[in-house]
């Protein structure tokens, strides 16, 4: 497996690493080490993710009964801030800006980033953009949702939405610049030989989702700076009373907030292109379509997101259009989870963790994805929308795709990142938690959809409390599947055992460095001679 | 490193054809040109927006790369709009349904 | 200073000072990969430029669809005088910035710090001259949220205030890129008086460059479509 010529690594007792090279405070605050930025961001996000999890699981309790244990407007403010804060805070960073800051320049041979101080300027701006969700929960929150939707926003709500909105706003100047940076680094920092046709699939997608970043999430910015003007100055752009109109806010609101979806989920779909090659030993089935498709991803998205309109009053005619558009982008989507398929027949599989995980992206994301064409033809939307059946889908898409590839892709890589490996069992046991708590939570939504229980209600009819109990009750047993994660990683800190360079025997340059990196990846640049993923024919480990 | 560097001409070219581009588009706007008024400025003004990119901002020399990114951006600005206005120039859409009895009428017939 | 405009942090520990002519940084193995580098960088930041724009521009064309009349009505405010020498004022500012970037490229110190200094005398204008507008606006009570009274057709109130808060949405973001864009140039302006800039190294001459000739485009697309509209109609 000499995918690389390099130097003879160091033979020292301890070698020094990226973590171990300086301790201060500073030397955190103000690196620009692609890989403790990561780190900083991994830390951030994952304070973000358990807020939002807080809120989720107060609402969960709030819908255990039938009246409801909160009042209308704490549970407003508890799902919109779970939204907010789940989509902009710890959704659309979370691959990217962790795993993806960490690797891309590790896989394609490169010593950092194109632009390294941007990169921690992206860090401290999301920070601030974070500290101005948490201002606004601190508060009393905000009761929009996560979309804002005017006039409601603008006019009507009695909750803190400028802060809210112009924290995301803020973060979305953050995911503008990883995006960018992302971008540039793939076009001008490849080592020799490391060819477009050479990337790993987890470069291709996260280069799709840096264009998605660039081009969407400037006009989420102005969307957010025109609301805010509304709300302050009462200008009437979104004001129907002066002609202004609502669904424009809409129009822009979407034309980021769709691509968005796929900001969140491409960076998983490469994720789960190196696991499943990893472990089944075999190169990804198909490579050129995989590829391609995230960049066909990137382009069709843009052109889907009146899909979300459909019952507002958007033109009869540009809903049909929308609706086959829609319809299109699930073809990319499918070719790749054939293609997985596809890599799994006939190769060595095992069952290591992040394994486990990828068959729960695999199965999970499919359920999603179908149901989203449901969501997509126009004649089911209109019964559907609004209704627990969205909020099924777009979680089993988010979390059962997007989380689940984030957790595999974490497991997968933490012997790299931290040079140390997890308790297997525990792993094994918090991945099958996670499946289960998923589905038991978000199964039943759908079926409260279908029955039409509509989504963002205190209180419901009390036919549907068997399978509100049902939702939370899964909903604990996910937290817990969370949670578990957190501890053995961090026991694994100190009490976890060497992993070693390459504990997998998997191909790709960032198992051919040491664990964890040095501070510029490679003592020499490598000179990368062969395609990606060559595990040749099935043979054993490689230590 | 290769670098291209445009002469003084070319730059100061650009600027008289701009500036008499500039008064031309004051000029036009006052003819009566009904709805091709609108169609003119813009066109002047992408001229105008041309000539920029091209000479001042060197795309002339720049790489394949740079001048799809150019040509990306437009191309999304124009999506955003051209679908946008999907919607917008095709929202009449007078339905009334009517009894089993009568043919439904579609298009403005009330 | 190889490709970030707005300076953080310190390098990193061990790093050795790169070459003082050519500014190489340590990730970058040629100086034409930094070069590059920071050029694709800066185009895609445009990009965004244009997105961020673009979304203002979709809602001024989609309100003057439904609004034309509206929109027409305004034009008796927009004072074509000013836009257009603030036009030309633009205009002028880009030449003096091409050849400013075009001095740098022939390592001619002093017609850079010279032309550098004109662009921001040009700016500066500019901007002065928009505070002339805007102050105007101000006293004739065309300020939507704040003191909006129109009363040279009473039947276009409300649509004629979303077009002036587009006026100033507008040419406020726009003024706030040419404040943005004068910062940039007093830092280049500092650079050059300390001959940073040579044949070797020009990069963020070339890049602040380029987002003066994009800020000079978003006016020219501004103007027509603010000051000339309806200036046809009779009224
Ligand atoms: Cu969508």
């Amino acid at each position: 497996m000499a995918t690389i010529v390099q130097g003879t690594p160091e033979a020292v007792a301890e070698p020094v690493d990226y973590l171990n090279v300086s301790h201060t405070w500073k030397s955190w605050l103000f690196t620009t080490d692609h890989k403790r930025i990561a780190v900083l961001y991994l830390i951030s996000i994952t304070l973000m993710f358990v807020l939002g999890g807080a809120a989720a699981v107060a609402f969960r309790i709030n819908l255990l009964s039938p009246e409801g244990v909160f009042s209308a407007e704490t549970y407003n403010r508890l799902f919109s801030m779970h939204g907010i804060i789940m989509v902009f805070f710890f959704l659309v960073p979370s691959i990217p800006a962790t795993l993806a800051n960490f690797l891309i320049p590790i896989m394609i041979g490169a010593k950092d980033l194109a632009f390294p101080r941007i990169n921690l300027l992206s860090w401290y701006i999301y920070v601030v953009g974070a500290l101005f969700a948490i201002y606004a929960v601190v508060r009393g929150g905000v009761d929009t949702g996560w979309t804002f939707y005017a006039p409601f926003s603008s006019t009507y709500s009695n909750s803190y939405v400028l802060a809210a909105a112009f924290g995301v706003f803020i973060a979305g100047f953050s995911s503008i610049l990883t995006g960018l940076n992302f971008i540039v680094t793939v076009h001008k920092m490849r080592a020799p030989g490391m060819t477009w046709s050479r990337l790993p699939l987890f470069v291709w997608s996260n280069y799709a989702t840096g264009l998605i970043q660039v081009l969407g999430t400037p006009v989420l910015a102005i969307t957010m700076l025109l609301l805010a003007f509304e709300r302050i100055a009462h200008v009437g752009i979104f004001d129907p009373n002066i002609g202004g109109d609502p669904i424009l806010f809409q129009h822009l609101f979407w034309f980021y907030s769709h691509p968005a979806v796929y900001i969140m989920i491409l960076p998983g779909m490469g994720v789960i292109s190196e696991i499943i090659s990893c472990f089944s030993r075999k190169r990804v089935f198909g490579y050129n379509f995989v590829a391609f498709s995230s960049m066909a991803i990137a382009v069709l998205s843009f052109v889907v997101w009146g899909h979300h309109m459909f019952i507002t009053g958007e033109s009869m005619y540009s809903s049909i259009a929308f609706s086959i558009l829609s319809f299109l982008v699930a073809v990319p989507s499918a070719i790749k989870v054939f293609n997985w398929t596809a890599t799994m027949y006939k190769g060595s599989i095992s069952f290591d963790t992040p394994m486990l995980y990828a068959f729960g992206f695999i199965g999970l994301f499919t359920i999603g994805g179908l149901t989203g064409l449901f969501l997509a033809t126009l004649a089911t939307d209109v019964a559907t929308h609004g209704t627990y059946f969205v909020v099924a889908h777009f979680h089993y898409v988010m979390v059962g795709g997007m989380v689940m590839a984030y957790m595999g892709g974490l497991h997968f890589w933490w012997p790299k990142i931290t040079g140390r490996m997890y308790s297997e069992a525990w792993s094994k046991f918090s991945a099958l938690l996670v499946f289960v708590g998923f589905n038991l939570t978000f199964f039943p939504q759908f079926i409260l959809g279908y029955l039409g229980m509509p989504r963002r209600y205190h209180n419901y009819p009390p036919e549907f409390q068997t399978l509100n109990v049902l939702s939370t009750a899964g909903a604990s047993v996910l937290g817990l599947g969370y949670l578990l994660p957190i501890i053995y990683f961090l026991h694994s800190l100190k009490y976890g055992a060497r992993a070693g360079n390459n504990p997998w025997g998997a191909a790709g340059l960032e198992w051919q460095i040491q664990s964890p990196p040095t501070t510029f990846n490679f003592d020499e640049t490598p000179v990368v001679t062969e395609e990606a993923y060559n595990y040749g024919p099935v043979e054993e480990i490689v230590g | 490193m290769t670098q291209h560097i445009d002469s003084v001409k070319a730059y100061v070219g650009v600027f008289i054809a701009l500036i008499i581009l500039t008064f031309t588009t004051v000029y036009v706007s006052q003819l009566e040109l009904g709805e091709f008024h609108i169609i003119v400025a813009l066109l002047i003004a992408f001229i105008k927006a041309s000539l920029v990119a091209w000479i001042f901002m060197g795309v002339r020399h720049s790489s394949k790369m740079t001048r799809l990114f150019v040509v990306a951006g437009l191309l999304w600005l124009g999506i955003m709009m051209l679908i946008t206005f999907g919607d917008y120039t095709t929202r009449i859409w007078d339905y009334t349904p009517q009894p089993w009895s009568q043919k439904p009428t579609v298009g403005g017939v009330h | 200073m190889a490709e970030t405009i707005v300076p953080v942090g310190h390098e990193p520990v061990g790093h050795e000072p790169p070459p003082e002519v050519t500014h190489l940084r340590h990730h970058f193995a040629t100086t034409e990969q930094q070069l590059d580098a920071s050029m694709l960088g800066m185009w895609t930041f445009l990009i965004t430029e244009v997105l961020f724009f673009g979304g203002m521009f979709t809602a001024y064309a989609v309100y003057r669809f439904m609004y034309p009349a509206a929109f027409a009505s305004t034009s008796v405010y927009m004072d074509v005088w000013l836009g257009g020498i603030n036009t030309a004022v633009l205009i002028c500012s880009s030449l003096t910035m091409a050849m400013a970037v075009r001095s740098a490229q022939l390592s001619r110190e002093r017609p850079l710090v010279l032309f550098l200094i004109l662009t921001m005398i040009f700016g500066t204008i500019f901007l002065v001259i928009k505070y002339i507008e805007w102050h105007s606006k101000w006293v004739e009570h065309l300020v939507p949220g704040f003191n909006f009274q129109y009363n040279e057709a009473p039947q276009y109130t409300h649509h004629a205030q979303i077009l002036f808060f587009l006026y100033f949405c507008m040419t406020g973001m726009h003024a706030l890129h040419m404040i943005v864009g004068l910062g940039l140039l007093t830092y280049l302006l500092i650079q050059a008086i300390r001959k940073v800039f040579t044949a070797y190294y020009f990069t963020p001459v070339e890049m602040i460059g380029l987002y003066w000739h994009f800020v000079d485009i978003v006016w020219i697309f501004l103007f027509p479509l603010l000051y000339l509209i309806g200036y046809h109609h009779p009224k």
